[in-house]
């Protein structure tokens, strides 16, 4: 075979080519994670040069701040809501379009297209939907005889609201798990039926399995995406003043919103940055979790031989 | 699922199919319930928005509030930022991810694995940890209330569609280039004229990607944005919203007209290009 390929002379042909991710990831990702680290040691308004404190705003955030740990407390109800309903709901969905039926191309454009829908927008119309008086929920529900939720402005419902939200936009992985349905060969559920195994029997012992790297992708993804929920909860939650968003007595005050308000409307630097850093350590051991686990229940055909 | 639907389906399968479609007519009527609402909202007049009951069809639809949304906000302003923006953006991402996808998936270099390995986890970094550094350097080059935070970095490559592109021209043959390259053809051209037109699926579908994303993006236009007439879509958006709701004057209907035109083009843009997109979702799933 010529080696074409081969020759030391392509090492510069090869840096040039990738020189734009290499410039970005150096100016853009290498440095600033450095120049982060840096800066959540030190205390910084942006107005006079950054003073050196060490450790001291990772110790405040964990010894002196009640609303990081509200926060965290809030982040993580919502993800562990939104994930597996998430998850639970779209898989349900995928089934019920995967039916060979005529005109499912249609149900499926309808499931999928709120999740391409501007999220700034879909915030302003679930604003509305959740109004307790005039919102199509409660509307809704009055018909079941349940009144008088008050959603967005209830301590206790404002996170179950935007959970109920969430599920609205699950069409992308509703997709994911329709693409990894279609790609199991029929043979298995035609042998399966031979050896008499019923309907529950096939789905937990074949399709479930089959799917299972696509499930394990959008668990990952899901996650990563909910730890990092923001404009939902900026637009949709607070009065109108600067400064308020996060929800009746902070009930949806995420981390990341909160590290917002702590970098741009209060501009202390040092802390935002170091509330970043926690929240990257956080994402990070999920994924790692989610990455161990996934070996005992994550099935790779290639692997399987 | 099933192999081959028998000639004449029997009452069971009927009666299965029956269910499903009843299923699903309930499942897609409150997907979409909320988007027939907020239009029904959108021309509804200032009272219209509480009645009780709700008028679904109202009497005399308020067309002209979506002129109104004109006249309150400089609309088509936004309009314009956001088109110049998605464009640059487009441009910037599909040229760098293609060339970069290139190097990585053809040319043999010194630490090419180990630059992928690097490339790919990148994906992993949540945006918030070089945010903060990202907004004190671009303020320091003068960049805040400039569209140049949101576009240039576009043209750095991007970790995702680096990876789809590559994954994509692995599958193209190299005979293709490697005839080329005995031919006298440089790397440039190589890329440029055999492996750019045969990777078009792939480039669309980072393109429509690229153009949703950044449409939609409200983060970056929140925090590098702060002047009306720079706002984007989104971002323009965000401030009706907190204007009406915070000025008492009830005008929803007006905001839901405005929050309709923000979603319209996506909309379009989607049911144009439904198939690319839900074939790139699907891959993009299922490394």
């Amino acid at each position: 075979m010529r080696r074409v390929f081969g020759r030391s002379g392509h090492n510069l042909t090869g840096y040039g080519f990738i020189a734009p991710w290499l410039i970005g990831f150096l100016a853009f990702t290498a440095g600033p994670i450095l120049v982060s680290l840096f800066i959540s040691l030190n205390s910084w308004s942006l107005l006079s040069d950054p003073h050196w404190v060490g450790f001291e705003n990772y110790s405040r955030i964990f010894e002196e701040d009640p609303l990081f740990f509200t926060s965290l407390w809030n982040t993580t109800y919502y993800v562990i809501f939104t994930v597996p309903l998430g998850l639970a709901v779209s898989l349900a969905l995928a089934l019920l379009l995967n039916q060979p039926l005529r005109g499912v191309g249609a149900f499926r454009t309808i499931v999928y297209l709120p999740s391409i829908a501007n999220i700034v927008a879909v915030s302003v119309l679930w604003l509305w939907i959740f109004n307790p008086e005039f919102g199509l929920l409660n509307s809704a529900l009055r018909v079941f005889g349940v009144d008088g939720i008050l959603w967005l402005q209830s301590e206790r419902w404002a996170k179950p609201a935007l959970v109920i939200m969430s599920l609205w936009g699950v069409g992308g992985s509703t997709i994911i798990f329709l693409a990894a349905l279609q790609g199991i060969p029929p043979e298995l559920y035609e042998a399966a039926s031979l050896d008499g195994a019923g309907a529950a029997r096939k789905f937990f012992h074949i399709t479930i399995p089959m799917i299972s790297p696509a499930l394990f992708f959008s668990t990952v993804i899901g996650i990563i995406g909910s730890f990092q929920v923001f404009a939902q909860a900026y637009v949709m939650t607070g009065a109108a003043t600067p400064g308020s968003e996060g929800g009746p007595n902070n009930a949806t005050l995420f981390l990341v919103l909160y590290l917002y308000k702590k970098a741009f409307q209060e501009f202390r630097m040092g802390y935002a940055a170091a509330l970043a850093w926690i929240l990257f350590f956080i994402i990070l051991i999920f994924t790692l979790m989610q990455t161990r686990l996934s070996r005992r229940w994550v099935y790779y055909e290639s692997e399987g031989g | 699922m099933a192999a081959r639907p028998p000639r004449h389906p029997d009452f069971r399968t009927l009666l299965r199919s029956g269910a499903a479609y009843v299923l699903l007519m309930v499942v897609s009527g409150a997907f979409m319930l909320p988007f027939v609402w907020m239009l029904s909202m959108s021309l509804q007049d200032a009272q219209g928005v509480y009645a009780v009951p709700f008028r679904w069809v109202p009497p005399s639809p308020q067309w002209e509030n979506y002129a109104e949304v004109f006249r309150l906000v400089p609309f088509a302003r936004y309009l314009l930022n956001t088109v110049v923006i998605t464009l640059a953006v487009l441009i910037g991402t599909l040229l760098s991810s293609s060339l970069v996808a290139y190097g990585f998936s053809r040319i043999r270099f010194r630490g090419r694995d180990l630059f992928f390995a690097v490339c790919l986890s990148t994906m992993m970094l949540p945006g918030q940890v070089t945010m903060i550094p990202l907004y004190v350097f671009f303020a320091r080059l003068g960049w805040i209330d400039t569209f140049l935070p949101l576009i240039v970095p576009a043209f750095f490559g991007s970790p995702f569609y680096i990876f789809l592109l590559r994954q994509f021209f692995m599958t193209i043959p190299r005979e293709y280039d490697e005839a080329a390259l005995l031919d006298g053809a440089g790397r440039l051209r190589i890329y440029w004229s055999i492996i750019l037109p045969q990777a078009r699926p792939a480039l669309i579908t980072v393109g429509l990607f690229t153009f949703i994303g950044t449409w939609n993006d409200f983060f970056g236009p929140l925090i590098y944005i702060n002047s009306t007439q720079n706002a984007t879509l989104t971002l323009g958006l965000s401030m009706l919203k907190t204007q009406i709701v915070g000025s008492g004057v009830t005008q929803w209907h007006l905001l839901m007209a405005a929050a309709m035109l923000v979603m319209i083009p996506n909309v379009i843009l989607f049911f144009i290009a439904q198939r690319h997109l839900v074939k790139g979702i699907a891959t993009g799933g299922l490394r």
